[in-house]
């Protein structure tokens, strides 16, 4: 694999392996609102292309099912001497680094299922929108000693916009 | 008119709740809004806010009542008959409970505006803008001088009639900013060059810093200025006498070094009344090249297209076309009277404290845009603007004015049409530290040749970029990243690195397979969006290293924020 877009140099932290129960779920929720929707498109005027959404919506949820270990695997990210990489996705790869004088916020949130696995998704926001650094997944202590981390990294590499 | 509420002459308003200094007229204020004080508003606020409508109601009513007076005075006994005189007596005094009822109203929403306008304070102080307003629900709003990333004065035909303005200081965030309306013009402009004197450090440098600053070293500007007017330093040298001459020595030259910087500014920053003194604007677009840049635009292409459709259909007999095709048509012609007035008097000069970019015909806007906030620059020409060798350039910045440009649009084009000349001198006043010859060259290159001073993509990219794979690169040279791409649409976009918030590469299942990746450079929201969408992969890894590395390094290094300490 030539072609992937990898470093060389592997100090990544990766993300807890509870979160895979999360992404797992998570697929498997919407794939069972897709399918809902497809089987009372069926029952409501039984139109013959509702069984071909319920078997691309059924293979679509199974690959997703597969892959939830991968994908949970492939986020990382890498307390850099100046700066924050992240990285995400298997197919689609994303590289991002984020000086910490940039960062403006550091958001940590918890959902129902991430709260009963004693999980936190940590959001850092810059100025810019397409930024998109978001790490899910992280064991509660690590999440706020992360945030506390970035926060004093930020405040002392502070710059202006 | 009724309506204006009289400006209060001087004497202390009634009693504003929270506010226990005095407050001051602005026609008394002529000398200075940036004294830290509360001062209020221009007095034809009221009626230039929710004026109109207000005129229309107070119209209304008059022609309504003078008919009821009518009626009042001359009872016409039209109420059966037999003309019975109870009955009109009775209409009249329902009359006159109607008119009683509009009166009420009426006062009312005097007292409630003039309530509003003098609840409506503001004050600069030496590091914030701070607003005050409201009657019931009171908001306090304060800006600090150091996050300003611009200010726009704006003249609406109404306003500038009555010799009113608009300041609004813009600040990153949604709905941060500042809005001053409406200030009499002349303070306006007066008010803008001190609150970006107050931004630029200029008297925070006054303050002797605790280090100690060397009393031999003097900014060269400064310097060469103080050898210009050197009575003023003489001037300044007895109002210091209060500080201690002998031991504190650092602190007396710093505060002459301040007062002369003032003076630098006060001198130097041609920011008078535009109406009266016109910058000298470093680009004029003359009238034909205004009218070929617009009717050259991707508009007209659809214009075309949709006459031709229209003549097709009603040469076939079908002419419904026509009333699905009328109102595109129409709004086109709005959309090219926006674009003409938008683009006249159009002016772009350097000031010492910022960029100031003015146009407008009947409605004026005219904002300045201090060093440091321009996040990204893009320069871009159509495939119908390149015979004519026109370019367009635009612009990211983290505050927005919501007061739209003339137009209704954003104010992020900061040159509407022009040449290569225009587009350099532009360039220059927007990044001034990046206007020597090399860097000229590179952007004369990134805009419109395939040369190698970039880094391009390799040849395989032809597959996803037929024609731009040759153009589409990049190249990092003193803290600034320049892509270039585009074959149809030639653009060239320069990132100062010490703005740049992050920097990204991707990579999907197609670019894999050609061993290539697309790079990304992360800035504030606006219309310029910096990125590569093909770029090899060893090279994709060298320039998010070169750039991630440069972000930390140049805004570092960057003292922009502050332009005058």
């Amino acid at each position: 694999m030539r072609n992937r877009l990898e470093l060389p140099d592997q100090q990544w932290n990766r993300v807890s392996p509870k979160y895979v129960v999360v992404v797992f779920v998570g697929s498997l929720i919407g794939g069972l609102v897709l399918a809902a929707i497809a089987v009372a498109f069926l029952l409501l005027n039984g139109a013959w292309w509702g069984w071909l959404a319920l078997g691309v919506i059924a293979a679509v949820t199974l690959v997703q099912l597969i892959i939830a270990p991968r994908r949970a695997r492939s986020i990382g990210y890498w307390l850099r001497e100046d700066d924050l990489l992240f990285r995400r996705g298997i197919m689609f790869q994303r590289f991002v680094a984020v000086p910490y004088g940039r960062m403006q916020l550091v958001d940590v949130t918890r959902g129902p299922l991430s709260r009963a696995l004693g999980l936190a998704d940590l959001r850092f926001v810059t100025a810019a929108a397409a930024s998109g650094v978001a790490i899910p997944g992280l064991a509660n202590q690590d999440a706020d000693a992360l945030r506390d981390r970035i926060v004093q990294l930020a405040e002392s590499r502070r710059t202006g916009l | 008119m009724t309506t204006e509420p009289d400006g209060p002459t001087g004497r202390p308003g009634p009693e504003v709740a929270g506010s226990p200094e005095p407050l001051r007229s602005p026609a008394r204020e002529a000398a200075n809004l940036a004294d830290g004080e509360w001062h209020l508003l221009h007095a034809a606020t009221p009626l230039l806010r929710g004026g109109i409508f207000f005129l229309a109601v107070l119209g209304f009513v008059i022609a309504n009542l003078r008919q009821r007076l009518v009626d009042l005075f001359f009872p016409e006994p039209r109420y059966g008959p037999d003309r019975d005189p109870i009955d009109a007596i009775y209409s009249s005094g329902m009359t006159g409970w109607v008119l009683l009822a509009f009166a009420g109203v009426l006062v009312l929403c005097l007292a409630a505006f003039y309530l509003a306008w003098r609840m409506h304070t503001f004050r600069v102080g030496q590091d914030a803008v701070e607003v005050r307003s409201g009657i019931l629900f009171r908001t306090n709003r304060k800006a600090r001088l150091d996050r300003i990333q611009g200010i726009n004065i704006t003249r609406p035909v109404l306003a500038r009639i009555v010799g009113a303005a608009k300041l609004e200081i813009s600040v990153a965030g949604q709905d941060a900013n500042v809005q001053l309306s409406y200030l009499r013009s002349a303070l306006a402009d007066a008010l803008r060059r001190e609150i970006l004197q107050l931004a630029s450090g200029a008297r925070a440098a006054a303050r002797p810093t605790p280090e100690g600053t060397d009393a031999t070293i003097r900014p060269a500007a400064t310097a060469a200025l103080a050898a210009d007017s050197g009575s003023q330093r003489d001037v300044t040298v007895p109002d210091s006498g209060s500080g201690h001459r002998n031991a504190g020595h650092p602190e007396f030259a710093t505060r002459v070094r301040a007062a002369v910087g003032e003076r630098v500014g006060d001198f130097l920053a041609p920011e008078l009344d535009p109406d009266a003194a016109s910058p000298e604007s470093v680009v004029k677009i003359p009238p034909g090249r205004l009218a070929g840049s617009i009717v050259l635009s991707g508009g007209t292409v659809v214009l075309v297209l949709m006459g031709l459709v229209l003549i097709a259909g009603i040469a076939t007999g079908r002419l419904w076309l026509f009333f699905i095709l009328l109102p595109g048509i129409l709004g086109s012609v709005g959309f090219y009277s926006r674009q003409i007035t938008r683009s006249l008097r159009y002016s772009i000069a350097g000031t010492p404290d910022g960029v100031r970019i003015g146009f407008g015909l009947l409605a004026t806007s005219n904002e300045t845009l201090p060093p440091g906030r321009i996040h990204a620059v893009e320069v871009t020409q159509s495939i119908l603007w390149r015979p004519f060798g026109w370019w367009q350039i635009r612009i990211d910045t983290a505050g927005h004015s919501s007061q739209k440009g003339a137009a209704g649009q954003a104010n992020t084009t900061i040159l509407p049409v022009g040449d290569l000349a225009d587009v350099q001198r532009v360039l220059a006043l927007v990044m001034p530290a990046y206007a020597t010859e090399e860097h000229r060259a590179l952007v004369e290159e990134g805009m419109s040749s395939r040369g190698t001073r970039y880094i391009t993509a390799p040849r395989r990219a032809a597959w996803l970029r037929p024609l731009s794979w040759r153009r589409t690169g990049y190249r990092i040279l003193d803290g600034v990243a320049l892509l270039r791409h585009g074959v149809v649409w030639r653009r060239l976009v320069l990132v100062p690195l010490a703005r740049l918030q992050s920097v990204g590469v991707e990579q999907g299942p197609v670019l894999r397979a050609l061993g290539l990746a697309r790079a990304e450079l992360h800035t504030v929201p606006g219309p310029v969006h910096p990125r590569l969408a093909v770029i090899d992969l060893d090279q994709a890894w060298i320039m998010f290293d070169q750039v991630a590395a440069g972000a930390i390094e140049w805004s570092g290094r960057d003292t922009s924020q502050q332009w005058r300490r």
